[in-house]
């Protein structure tokens, strides 16, 4: 006899909905780069409002979370289950609104002559996004190893963010009629930076989710 | 890079057992004929805390908190093994006075048994028939048990009359201040709320937390929460046996083992 069965299943749509919201941020953060990279204001401004959707999808995470709580006096892991859900889901939110970010800093660049073609910034934004589909796939799985892992992918970004910001302050020295451009960039790049350590915490409530104990990834 | 573990939030259970024992069961067993019921319990009760037995139905959770004021020796064909040390002293040895044993190890029932008299003298039975006859000395008794079970102000004018015409929640607190009047030490409850409605329930909760400020407190319930709720420490029995024994926000945050996981999120079966 399946015991809880519709507490099970209930819960079963609160992680697909992680699911969702994730693979939703992924797509912000993708088209978000791409825009960047292509100087594409119409998608720029596309990824600002399709955010709406996460912002929406986020709050029927933690709308589902209160109700289970209230419902289902969950405890043990049942309990750390759903704290995950919510703090999973806060997570990936501000990731997208990095996204949103990201965008209007296309938008404020516009269509001005890039003064370097961007290579290393989009590389390190691909292996942030890579790092939450990671999070993701371990917060599916249950994997606390992969969860492990993505403490050292988070190490690369942080070493690609400084070699990006040394670089883009010599440049900036250099070229001072590029300011505004160059401290758009400069914002672009701490917007990545922070969207990895996202998802580092992602994999911190995966770890506390299965083990019960907290680990810190992010020092 | 180094996972840092944050220290403090790690086996809280390690540290366990910083506390006096009231209780020290070793190696207890029992067996009701041929049915070992209690299987090598050993576990410590804190003194003045609140201590929790969960386990579903037949576990053996009331037979052991029966065995703590030997009221288990009632049922005939009962054997039992092992030693329970109340405040340094074995309770099963021959010359130990199991009267003297009962006035300091109280108990509550799950259905409330007043006994069928006043108010007033359901409280006043027992430290009469421990020699108080003076008057006002049992009224200040009846008066402090009542304020310490929490019914005083609801049955102060009406101490005369029959205590069946409380309400199932008063009964039971009255019966908790027949308790609380010959002093005990230890008060054991057998399930008291499940028979009472809910706000009954949270009131007798709430006595609960007052009471352990003075009292060392067993408590057996079959409503996990309300385990959760009030008691410091929990244990876990299956079938006879301890499966857990820990810190109460332990056992219901993370517990060790599978079958208590299992048991508290209702995954049972």
């Amino acid at each position: 006899m399946v015991v809880r069965e519709n507490f099970q299943l209930q819960l079963e749509e609160m992680k697909q909905s992680i699911v969702q919201i994730s693979k939703l941020a992924e797509e912000a953060l993708e088209l978000s780069v791409e825009a960047l990279k292509n100087q594409d204001l119409d998608k720029a401004l596309q990824i600002i409002e399709n955010d709406n959707r996460i912002n929406v999808l986020e709050d029927e995470i933690n709308d589902m979370a209160i109700l289970l709580i209230a419902k289902q006096a969950p405890v043990a892991s049942d309990l750390r289950r759903i704290i995950a859900a919510i703090k999973i889901s806060s997570d990936i939110e501000r990731m997208a609104d990095f996204a949103v970010n990201i965008a209007k800093s296309t938008i404020r660049i516009g269509k001005q002559e890039l003064i370097k073609p961007l290579e290393e910034l989009p590389k390190m934004a691909h292996h942030a996004i890579h790092m939450l589909t990671t999070a993701t796939k371990a917060y599916v799985e249950e994997d606390v190893a992969l969860a492990k892992q993505l403490a050292e992918l988070d190490d690369f970004v942080d070493e690609t963010y400084g070699k990006i910001i040394k670089e883009l302050l010599e440049l900036m020295t250099k070229n001072p009629e590029h300011l505004s451009q160059i401290s758009q960039l400069l914002f672009v790049c701490r917007y990545i930076e922070r969207t990895a350590d996202h998802a580092t915490n992602i994999a911190e409530s995966i770890i506390f989710l299965v083990k019960g104990k907290r680990y810190g990834l992010n020092d | 890079m180094d996972i840092t573990i944050n220290k403090k939030m790690v086996n809280k259970s390690e540290k366990e057992q910083d506390f006096t024992p009231v209780f020290k069961i070793n190696n207890l067993n029992l067996w009701y004929g041929q049915d070992h019921a209690l299987k090598d319990i050993k576990f410590d009760i804190p003194e003045k805390q609140v201590t929790a037995i969960i386990g579903p139905s037949g576990c053996g959770k009331s037979t052991f908190i029966k065995t703590l004021n030997r009221m288990v020796e009632m049922v005939p064909i009962v054997r039992m093994s092992g030693e329970i040390v109340y405040r340094d002293k074995n309770i099963f040895q021959p010359k130990y006075g199991v009267e003297e044993l009962r006035t300091q190890v109280g108990m509550v029932f799950q259905k409330p048994n007043p006994f069928p008299k006043s108010i007033y003298e359901n409280v006043a039975y027992g430290p009469r028939i421990h020699g108080i006859k003076n008057k006002k000395v049992l009224d200040e008794v009846v008066e402090k048990s009542l304020r310490g079970a929490a019914i005083w102000d609801e049955v102060k004018d009406r101490l005369n009359e029959n205590a069946y015409g409380l309400s199932g929640g008063q009964q039971q607190r009255l019966c908790i201040a027949r308790c609380l009047a010959i002093e005990p030490d230890v008060i054991l409850m057998d399930e008291p709320t499940s028979a009472l409605d809910p706000i009954s329930t949270l009131k007798v909760e709430e006595l609960v937390q007052e009471l352990k400020k003075d009292y060392s407190i067993v408590i057996v319930t079959h409503n996990m929460q309300q385990a959760a709720r009030i008691s410091d420490r929990t244990a876990f029995f299956l079938n006879g046996e301890v499966v857990e024994y820990t810190d109460t926000s332990t056992l219901f945050s993370n517990p060790s083992d599978k079958r208590t996981e299992d048991y508290i999120t209702g995954r049972f079966g």
